[in-house]
């Protein structure tokens, strides 16, 4: 018998199957959000509240209507970060040698003592809420990241911002000292200690 | 001279279409590697706040989804106010601490302290619900939360 080759599939409807598959991951695709401010609550224990200056608390009060209160005066949103820098970068006491604020009497002490007392109501929107608090994180963010700039190239991480540094202490590709990288992060968290208290 | 006319002068060739599957295939993979198939189908709407100051949720540690807010369409025999959804179905406030722990009694022990509770709130909920929730995580001792948000700027969030 004469030996006959098996016949050529044919290939093109190939591309109409993928593009049917293609179509249907499109479709059901979701990209899943896993970003977010990360905070921790207070446990649920009684202690007894230690007394605080009333200079040392910067109040943020949002209302129900989403209008902002700060420190008694009303204020947007868009200003809202400038006034916490200037209240936590304060310096009142002088004790606190790596801070360039105003040195005001009336405002913190220093940025271990500040603290930012966030109140809401209840028909405060969720919105308006997680800009305030975004606001509040960027204060803290611009000085650890101004601090990080200071005294990281003489710790041998140079031109390298807090964020950065966070994010390459979790990044396994990077080739620096992570210990080193790590102490520094502590330290400049120490520094400006993100003291941010909700009142129920 | 025939010999150089041998080239008939016609339209353009066709475009060769054989490498089109590859292309196609290439996206495919590209859309079955970075689908997530949905944990829960949603019965509320959740469009999330946006906030730029924001951190990786570490996948590493263990992750509790709450969701928040209202009925979406086809469910508004459950009302207009912002409701709590847990897993697949509408929940009660008091049904939060249980479900931190069913969460928790399925992770290994030394995994329990780190479980994070992603609260995905939709944008228009008001904050006397989150704030019941975040009272109720208490009480569990649940105390790492994370407000889950997309990315851009928070002017966005206010119209």
């Amino acid at each position: 018998m004469a030996k006959r080759s098996a016949p050529e599939v044919n290939a093109g409807s190939m591309a109409d199957i993928a593009f049917l598959l293609l179509i249907f991951f499109l479709v059901t695709t979701t990209i899943e959000k896993d970003s977010g401010i990360n905070r921790k609550l207070p446990p649920m224990e009684e202690i007894d509240p230690p007394i605080i200056k009333q200079k040392n608390i910067f109040t943020v009060l949002l209302n129900g209507k989403d209008q902002l209160l700060v420190e008694e005066e009303l204020m947007e949103i868009v200003d809202l970060r400038e006034a916490a820098v200037e209240f936590l970068d304060n310096n009142g006491d002088g004790s606190c040698d790596y801070c360039l604020g105003k040195k005001d009497s009336r405002s913190s002490d220093n940025p271990d003592k500040a603290i930012i007392s966030l109140k809401n109501e209840r028909e405060t929107s969720y919105a308006a809420y997680i800009s305030v608090q975004n606001e509040l994180v960027a204060a803290y963010n611009i000085l650890r990241n101004r601090r990080a700039l200071e005294i990281g190239a003489s710790r041998g991480f140079r031109d390298m911002n807090f964020i950065q540094m966070q994010r390459n202490y979790k990044d396994a590709r990077f080739t620096g000292n992570k210990e080193k990288l790590k102490a520094l992060i502590d330290q400049i968290k120490l520094e400006f200690p993100q003291k941010l208290s909700e009142v129920q | 001279m025939s010999k150089f006319k041998k080239k008939k002068d016609g339209g353009l060739p066709a475009i060769s279409t054989a490498s089109l599957p590859d292309i196609v295939f290439m996206l495919l993979f590209f859309f079955m590697v970075a689908t997530v198939m949905r944990e829960n189908s949603l019965k509320i709407q959740n469009a999330l706040p946006v906030a730029n100051q924001v951190e990786k949720l570490d996948k590493k540690n263990p992750v509790s989804y709450i969701y928040m807010g209202k009925p979406s369409s086809g469910y508004e025999k459950f009302g207009t106010e912002a409701r709590i959804q847990l897993n697949d179905q509408f929940a009660s406030l008091s049904e939060v601490s249980a479900f931190i722990s069913s969460e928790r009694s399925a992770l290994r022990e030394e995994l329990i302290p780190f479980l994070t509770v992603s609260l995905k709130v939709d944008r228009e909920a008001n904050m006397g619900i989150v704030g019941d929730v975040k009272q109720e995580l208490r009480k569990v001792n649940a105390l790492k939360i994370n407000y889950t948000t997309g990315i851009g700027d928070v002017e966005s969030n206010m119209n």
